[in-house]
């Protein structure tokens, strides 16, 4: 490979607090050489190529911590050649899969399999995540030294939270020792069971069985409470609701360590948007009020939040054109995270370096993976994109295997033109 | 090659009361006024849709409503056919929409449904080429049964407008009580509903009543009390303590209804848990109670929605 720089480009690296018009250089190794306004080039010119990307945004690549690939098992809905498609248009350079595929993802071979797989069909950084009970069953712990020993990256029992408290208790008890990341999904499974939509006027209306925001905070209050039993590295998935802002603020300020995700779809829509029964817009956690919305925004701006997911989740028609309860939840995203992330910045709710912040360095530190960032020595996965373009939703264009896209037809502003992957050009729009 | 696009014509449907304008509704009624008349002759039988095909899907179990339906569409001449499709029998979801699809194969004119998902006439509707008429959907609505409620009381009362109307018992699960409220308070009547705090849905209030969980206060000067059936598994303690509980705060006595307005007048859509939600002579008052005369004007409305969206 040869020597690059990009040139003229606002460069914007939250974890060197970077934000300014200046030049990137990427050695022949794919790693950043040197980032800045003063970057000087090699005399014979000819050994480095240059691009010019006046007006254009220059980021580090991506990192979505929540996609399901589909692989193995759910191949009609997504594989690992369809997501690196839609992550890299997306400028996502690194993902942390979801094990809840067919088998699951709660024993070494499958590790091995997954790991295989990714790379033979992918160029992405990936990083799976495995079950964090047996047969996600929320009864017995899986083997974390083990999993953790083949790279798995953290532990989940995807849309299902563990209920039974003693369980958790271990769990967490046991996970500290091995310094494993557990990334609980915060949904008590009583209070939610059957429901499909938020608690108010909308499931009302629908006359849907609803799942209350209280569902959320109780499993987040019980954890945080263990956690001051056995500190561990506690990572909440998703949050919705303004109940639980107010529980993690109050025990952030107690100063107890955890972090804590929310998906862009949560930061952009809400319960109204399901409109007569759109299935694309079926979450889980449910999509919630108007207020609660603004109410994670409100979070992210004050730090309460440390990043921002697209819960990537193919699903085929045959799971969505179903009555609303029966539909399969989740929307595809990956491929649109950062122009709908950029939408926030638009309607100026939340300043564009904290957005990137919350795409790139936070999951990096959260993984404790060396990604994330465009520091002199890191790898160069770089996120090139136009912060203003215009462009139109369509699913039948995006490159993921299913077209559920939760925000079909929306109007972005905002689109990724490049990406690369170690200093390799592997995506141009 | 040129993609090519199936034309739908646009059809309407009756999908609920949200979806219907007053106009409509005031059509759909005085139309039913004409059919009641005719109901309770000697010749019952007209030819308005002589030639259609009216297909009755019904994938919960149902006696009233599917056999109003199947006589409304027979007094006006229609070939009628009935589906009961049980639903343990076959996977969920993918019932619908390949029924609906073989059905449609079929030309009918119009497709009356009951489903047990919120919605799913909704869906229904976007896949047929037919009208479809909502007879009840998971507990979202029930528009049928709101409209034939409405002609009673117009029956009786005169009017809608200004009267005072109460709504009792299990709001949370009723497609009924959700028709009804919208309905009543598009025809200008103030609507009450009352039941204990864990059978009221999440902000009612947002659609326009005033919510009580004491009898005594909501059916104060009530001109219409409206009792909604009790399921039995939501008496069981997962719900409500017990029946006798239920029937001593909620239960519609003689002596609640003093309550509510002198001349007030009881209805219940049936079939009725008697001794639960509603007193059994209470029930059988011809004085007080409209159920039988429900059920009559049931079939008029049906006749008026059959003739209205079955062109």
């Amino acid at each position: 490979m040869k020597e690059k720089i990009l040139k003229n480009c606002r460069i914007i690296d939250p974890s060197q607090n970077i934000d300014q018009v200046g030049s990137i250089l990427i050695d022949a190794n794919g790693k950043i050489k040197d980032i800045g306004k003063n970057v000087k080039i090699s005399k014979q010119t000819s050994k480095t190529e240059e691009l010019d990307l006046k007006n254009k945004v220059a980021i580090p690549g991506i990192i979505d911590m929540n996609v399901f690939v589909g692989e193995p098992g759910f191949e009609y809905k997504e594989n690992f050649r369809t997501l690196t498609q839609a992550a890299l248009s997306g400028g996502v350079t690194s993902v942390v899969t979801m094990p809840n595929t067919k088998p699951l993802i709660d024993n070494v071979s499958m590790v091995d399999f997954i790991i295989r797989r990714g790379r033979d069909k992918s160029n992405l950084n990936i990083y799976p995540a495995a079950c964090l009970t047996r047969e996600m069953k929320g009864n017995e712990m899986v083997e974390f030294g083990l999993l953790s020993d083949k790279g798995i990256i953290g532990f989940t029992d995807p849309y299902q939270a563990i209920q039974n408290t003693e369980i958790m208790s271990r769990i967490m008890d046991y996970a500290s020792d091995m310094g494993a990341l557990i990334m609980q999904h915060v949904e008590d499974y009583e209070l939610s069971k059957n429901g499909c939509v938020n608690a108010g006027e909308i499931a009302t209306r629908l006359g849907l069985q609803s799942i209350p925001s209280v569902a959320e905070k109780i499993i987040i209050e019980r954890d945080l409470t263990l956690l001051s039993e056995y500190p561990c590295r506690y990572h909440i998935n998703q949050i919705s609701s303004e109940k639980s802002v107010e529980v993690i603020k109050k025990n952030k300020k107690s100063g107890k360590k955890f972090t804590t995700g929310v998906s862009i779809n949560h930061l952009c829509l809400n319960d109204n948007d399901i409109g007569d029964f759109k299935t694309f817009l079926k979450f889980s956690p449910p999509l919630r009020s108007e207020d609660d919305r603004k109410s994670l925004i409100n979070a992210i701006n004050v730090g309460l939040i440390d990043v921002i997911v697209s819960t990537h989740k193919p699903e085929d028609e045959e799971s969505k054109r179903l009555p609303f309860a029966q539909a399969a939840t989740g929307s595809i995203g990956t491929e649109t995270l950062l122009s709908l992330a950029l939408e926030l910045y638009h309607n100026k709710s939340i300043e564009l370096k904290k957005l990137i912040e919350m795409l790139t360095i936070n999951p990096a530190k959260i993984l404790k993976i060396e990604k994330g960032t465009l520091k002199v020595g890191s790898d160069a996965d770089i996120c090139v994109f136009d912060l203003d373009k215009p462009w139109k939703v369509d699913a039948n264009k995006l490159k993921s295997k299913s077209k559920n896209a939760a925000i079909e037809n929306r109007t972005l502003q905002g689109k990724v033109l490049m990406t690369f992957l170690a200093g390799n050009l592997v995506f141009e729009n | 090659m040129a993609e090519t696009k199936a034309i739908k014509k646009q059809i309407n449907h009756l999908l609920g009361i949200q979806n219907i304008s007053i106009h409509q509704a005031k059509k759909i009624l005085n139309e039913a006024k004409d059919f009641i008349k005719l109901n309770r002759s000697g010749s019952k039988k007209l030819d308005i849709l002589r030639g259609k095909t009216q297909i009755n899907l019904f994938f919960e179990p149902s006696t009233r409503t599917q056999s109003s339906f199947d006589l409304a569409g027979k007094r006006l001449g229609a070939d009628v056919m009935s589906m009961n499709i049980s639903n343990s029998a076959i996977k969920k979801g993918e019932t619908l929409m390949d029924t609906a699809m073989t059905l449609n194969a079929m030309h009918p004119d119009v497709i009356v449904v009951r489903h047990q998902d919120s919605g799913a006439p909704n869906l229904l509707s976007q896949k047929v080429n037919c009208a479809i008429i909502n007879a009840g959907d998971g507990r979202r609505e029930h528009p049928t049964q709101a409209l034939l409620d409405a002609l009673t009381i117009i029956n009786r009362k005169g009017k809608i407008e200004g009267l005072k109307i109460a709504i009792c018992g299990d709001i949370k699960h009723s497609r009924v009580a959700r028709s009804n409220i919208y309905l009543m308070n598009m025809l200008g009547a103030e609507v009450n509903v009352i039941a204990p705090k864990t059978l009221m849905p999440e902000s009612i209030e947002e659609l326009g009543v005033k919510a009580f969980t004491s009898m005594k206060k909501g059916l104060d000067s009530c001109d219409i009390v409206m009792m909604l059936r009790l399921q039995n598994e939501r008496m069981q303690g997962s719900f409500l303590p017990s029946k006798r509980e239920y029937y001593e705060y909620y239960g519609l006595t003689p002596d609640k209804l003093k309550y509510a307005s002198k001349d007030a007048l009881v209805m219940h859509p049936g079939p009725m848990n008697r001794g639960v939600e509603i007193d059994t002579k209470l029930a059988d008052d011809i004085n007080v109670s409209l159920v039988k005369e429900q059920v009559e004007l049931g079939v008029a409305v049906r006749m008026a929605c059959l003739k209205l969206y079955c062109k």
